[in-house]
């Protein structure tokens, strides 16, 4: 980050925002964000959204045919290379 | 083989993700990917060498994982059942050359995920690769957008609207999003499942909200609408 990030426009914030994450940099701690309150709740709806992930997709078992087919796949595999 | 257990009534390994834990009244893991066990590591490695019994163990200890990330990925319980089938055919294929250069399940998660890629492309949708996955066309990328208050998501998201969101991503943020958001993985796992970098990993995944972020406020101005 240089001296000149707390003057960022919020055009060249966003724009930069993955930049900055990808090299591991807080943004909740960039001066831009001290005043600009549209940025700031736009991490916070990213936020809002990381939250509301974990509620969605309940993880489910596969049915037991899928084990079936498996081993029954297996055993097709394991005929056909068997040389006897 | 008939002698082998049945892998659904085997006990599942309890690494959860965080929304099953907080459903169990558990306390969520950090990482999606414990480091396994003693027991599990022999199981392992007695299914390295063709126990077939202990193939069915390791069926049962992460099916529930990869079936749910091929559901979430293709979004269709027959296919979903397919792709899950064809990533375990795959192990037990090549189970003989994991050399413990990463966790099993991240090695695992990663084949899953290679063959769930094959399946989208055989769909016809334009990629083929993981890097192409992890590197959307620009059209597919969030638009920039300054947020107006009155466009700011509210604390609360229709859990409907969300999942079709997600299911409308290009794969690769969707791929991301669901591995780190949902299922829980931590970047440096992810990194490792996709053969990128840390930094890559937490700025696709930015992307990946910043696009779920502008179809959640697009649907918002629907809905305003009179």
């Amino acid at each position: 980050m240089n001296g000149d990030s707390s003057k960022m426009s919020c055009a060249e914030f966003q724009d930069r925002m993955a930049e900055l994450i990808g090299s591991g940099e807080d943004l909740n701690a960039h001066p831009h964000l001290k005043d600009c309150a549209d940025c700031r709740a736009l991490l916070a709806d990213l936020k809002t959204i990381a939250e509301a992930a974990r509620q969605l997709f309940p993880s489910v078992e596969p049915p037991d045919e899928v084990w079936e087919h498996i081993e029954s796949a297996i055993r097709n595999e394991q005929s056909s290379s068997d040389p006897g | 083989m008939s002698d082998a257990p049945t892998p659904t009534q085997s006990p599942q390994r309890s690494r959860a993700n965080g929304r099953e834990a907080a459903a169990q009244g558990a306390v969520a893991a950090k990482s999606a990917a414990a480091p396994p066990n003693a027991a599990d590591a022999e199981v392992l490695a007695r299914a390295q060498t063709g126990d077939h019994q202990a193939f069915a163990q390791l069926y049962a200890l992460h099916k529930r994982r990869i079936y749910s990330l091929c559901l979430r990925m293709v979004g269709n319980v027959a296919e979903a059942e397919d792709l899950t089938q064809e990533a375990f055919l795959q192990l037990h294929r090549k189970i003989a050359t994991f050399r413990g250069d990463s966790a099993f399940s991240t090695w695992l998660h990663r084949l899953a995920i290679n063959v769930v890629l094959m399946q989208l492309r055989k769909k016809g949708l334009s990629l083929i690769s993981l890097d192409e996955a992890m590197e959307p066309s620009p059209e597919e990328g969030p638009s920039r957008s300054f947020g107006a208050p009155d466009l700011t998501l509210t604390g609360t998201i229709d859990r409907l609207v969300l999942e079709r969101a997600i299911a409308d991503l290009p794969a690769g943020y969707r791929l991301i999003f669901i591995l780190h958001d949902v299922e829980g993985f931590e970047h440096n796992e992810i990194a490792s499942m996709l053969d990128c970098s840390i930094g890559n990993s937490k700025s696709q995944l930015h992307k990946a909200r910043l696009k779920l972020r502008d179809a959640l406020r697009a649907q918002n101005r629907q809905e305003a609408r009179p």
